[in-house]
């Protein structure tokens, strides 16, 4: 469908193909065909509006093929609070032991091994490792991380009810009352950002607080951390922030071998980071 | 000696501490391996004309079904939302290896429910011809009220049983191979992705359909007290033999080629493999339901030892390797889940005893599909007349009612 045909209605009908025998049509057929056409044409009408409309519009004012959008960590500024991952859950109803966004350490030693951790997801937070000497440190770091919202999504590849789908404005999201939960998404889910939800029975993730941002709200994250590590916003807009934080740093995405293209993009990102 | 291994090692992605998909999803690949396995051996018979197969190959033909009627009962067991499990019939999303799933089950139950109507229509014809009141009806309706048997009709049912039989070869392959394919088309696991794994999944399929039917031919004569068909059970060795050696293989050329290649994957799955899963894998995979059966059937084939030794090596072969078989899937479904796509560390599963998806539900589900072959094995015999268990089922109808069933067909 072109175009103008979503728009206004200049829909041709196709021709009706079954004549009479004696070739032209008769009357009452004739009668009978435009008064099909005529409330096909009403119904198409109708149609076209709905799917002007099918898509959430908040007081007219969102629409979602205008927006693409992505989100940005500055992994320089994290300082691993946990504020993020206590939002989310707050904003979410995320059940617990499962994560929609969780915070890793990253601690580099002097003989070279590099620990991780992420105790309970970073939900309180870090304690200091009771393992590791200070003194055997080299560098440390904390790494949020959150579903990538990939431009080619294993898990929506995966979905065999086609529950999970990638929205008009780029994000990876569930339909909650179509998933069968069978957990193949979760399988399929290189960055294990998925899980089935025990409460729903369906698989579950983040979904850059969908509810919020198609409001114009920032996403439940973001306005909780308090370092100014994490930046969502619209990759089409040349002049929004992530924009202008991806044209001015260094960054990197989580295991681009896989082809995924993930729209989360991390500034300061160390090879050791999958 | 081994490190206990703790419940967690090194970092797991916080998400991957529960493993999603349990011992059901162990069980799923596993009765649909029985259920391509019991299929290809009836095809030796109907299609590739492996006379010596005769005496099992309608029985090989309804364990395929009675295996296929349940296959899917594991998955429903798993689903988070069971109730909308026909949404991948209504709704099949075409980028989902998965969603197939539907298309190719319902293709093949409809292949094998009318193979195995026609393959024992004869024998429900003359069932009800020899039967009277309530039995009568019974047969009756199995035969859908059609009770013509000529050399005509004979001809007809043969020629098409005989076209559904080599038409379910290749479905009954994509069925099995598909489930492998769920597995290796998994790029986020480096335990599963590979393509070897569709011909492994088939392969073991086919060893595990062969060994389940040399089990219950030897538990079903030894039962009834009826001498063993020698030439059967001696072909089915051979053929459990070959294809255990290619299975093996394969199953052994995946992982050293990883090995070999020295990949960055291979240091975390070295570890899975001689810490995780040192047991299931090492152990009960590869030493004691490999090698063990490869000796035995190999000395069976080659030094042709007397009857009762045979007997002795061909059972314990079978068993051997239906534990094999399953033990592989658990390598797989579960070992792929307990290595974190972090890479850096491992969680552990315990399945549990009696939930949903517990290993008591999983032993029902899996006696299930016996009981059902018990059940029709009473209704109408799953072996041909003119054989040692055939004539033991004619005799006990006999014994039954007053009329003998007129001889069996094949």
């Amino acid at each position: 469908m072109s175009e103008e045909e979503k728009k206004g209605g200049t829909l041709s009908l196709p021709e009706p193909s079954e004549k009479k025998p004696g070739g032209s049509l008769a009357r009452r057929d004739l009668l009978k065909y435009s008064a099909a056409g005529l409330a096909g044409l009403v119904t198409l009408g109708k149609i076209d509006d709905l799917l002007a409309e099918s898509y959430p519009t908040i007081g007219g004012s969102y629409h979602p093929d205008e927006h693409w959008w992505g989100f940005v960590v500055d992994l320089r500024k994290c300082i691993g609070c946990g504020a993020c991952v206590r939002a989310c859950k707050e904003e979410n109803s995320v059940p617990d032991g499962f994560f929609r966004t969780w915070v890793e350490r990253y601690t580099f030693l002097k003989d070279g091994r590099v620990l991780v951790d992420s105790p309970d997801g970073a939900l309180e937070g870090f304690e200091p490792r009771a393992d590791v000497k200070p003194e055997e440190v080299t560098k440390s770091f904390f790494v949020p991380k959150l579903c990538n919202h990939c431009e080619q999504s294993p898990c929506v590849q995966v979905c065999p009810v086609g529950a999970s789908y990638q929205s008009p404005d780029g994000l990876v999201l569930i339909d909650k009352t179509h998933c069968i939960g069978c957990g193949y998404c979760v399988q399929a889910c290189p960055y294990g950002c998925r899980y089935l939800n025990p409460v729903t029975g369906t698989a579950d993730k983040c979904t850059m607080c969908y509810h919020r941002i198609s409001k114009g709200l920032k996403t439940a994250c973001v306005e909780a951390c308090p370092h100014g590590a994490r930046h969502y916003g619209d990759l089409k807009d040349p002049n929004s922030e992530v924009r202008r934080l991806l044209n001015t740093s260094r960054y990197g995405v989580l295991k681009p071998d896989l082809g995924t293209h993930p729209k989360c993009f991390y500034i300061g990102l160390d090879e050791e980071v999958v | 000696m081994l490190p206990v291994v703790p419940s967690v090692i090194g970092y797991v992605f916080p998400n991957e501490l529960h493993v999603t998909w349990t011992v059901m999803i162990v069980l799923y690949p596993y009765i649909t391996g029985l259920v391509a396995g019991a299929f290809i051996v009836s095809s030796l018979y109907h299609i590739f004309g492996r006379e010596s197969l005769r005496p099992i190959a309608r029985f090989a033909l309804v364990s395929s079904l009675a295996f296929l009627l349940f296959a899917p009962l594991p998955l429903l067991l798993h689903l988070g939302r069971p109730e909308r499990a026909f949404n991948i019939l209504i709704t099949p999303s075409k980028t989902s290896a998965m969603a197939g799933f539907g298309i190719i089950y319902l293709t093949y139950l409809v292949i094998v429910v009318i193979e195995v109507w026609l393959t024992l229509r004869e024998d429900m014809v003359h069932l009800a011809e020899s039967r009277t009141g309530f039995a009568r009806l019974f047969y009756r309706t199995l035969t859908l009220f059609d009770t013509t048997i000529d050399e005509k009709t004979k001809a007809f049912d043969h020629k098409v049983a005989k076209f559904l039989a080599a038409l379910g070869i290749p479905v009954a392959c994509f069925l099995h191979g598909y489930v492998g394919f769920l597995f290796g088309s998994i790029k986020a696991n480096p335990w599963w992705s590979t393509p070897l794994m569709f011909v492994i999944f088939l392969l073991s399929a086919i060893v595990s359909g062969i060994a389940v039917l040399v089990f219950l031919f030897y538990f079903v004569s030894w039962l009834r007290k009826v001498p063993i068909d020698r030439a059967c059970v001696g072909t089915l060795a051979s053929f459990l033999w070959g294809f255990m050696i290619v299975d093996v293989t394969l199953e052994l050329l995946e992982v050293l080629s990883i090995a070999y290649q020295q990949t960055r994957e291979w240091e975390p799955l070295q570890f899975l493999i001689l810490h995780k899963l040192f047991f299931t894998y090492v152990v009960v995979q590869l030493l004691l339901c490999s090698l063990v059966p490869f000796l035995f059937l190999a000395f069976n084939a080659i030094a042709k030892p007397r009857e009762k030794l045979s007997n002795v090596l061909v059972f314990s072969s079978a068993v051997l390797l239906l534990v094999q078989v399953i033990s592989m899937r658990w390598n797989v479904v579960i070992g792929g889940q307990l290595l974190s796509k972090s890479f850096r560390g491992y969680t552990t599963y315990v399945p549990g005893l009696w939930n949903k998806e517990g290993l008591v539900v999983a032993a029902v589900v899996f006696i299930v599909p016996f009981i059902l072959l018990r059940f029709v094995d009473g209704v109408i015999s799953l072996f041909p007349a003119d054989t040692p268990l055939g004539a033991w089922w004619a005799r006990r109808a006999a014994g039954k009612t007053p009329a003998v069933p007129a001889p069996f067909g094949t």
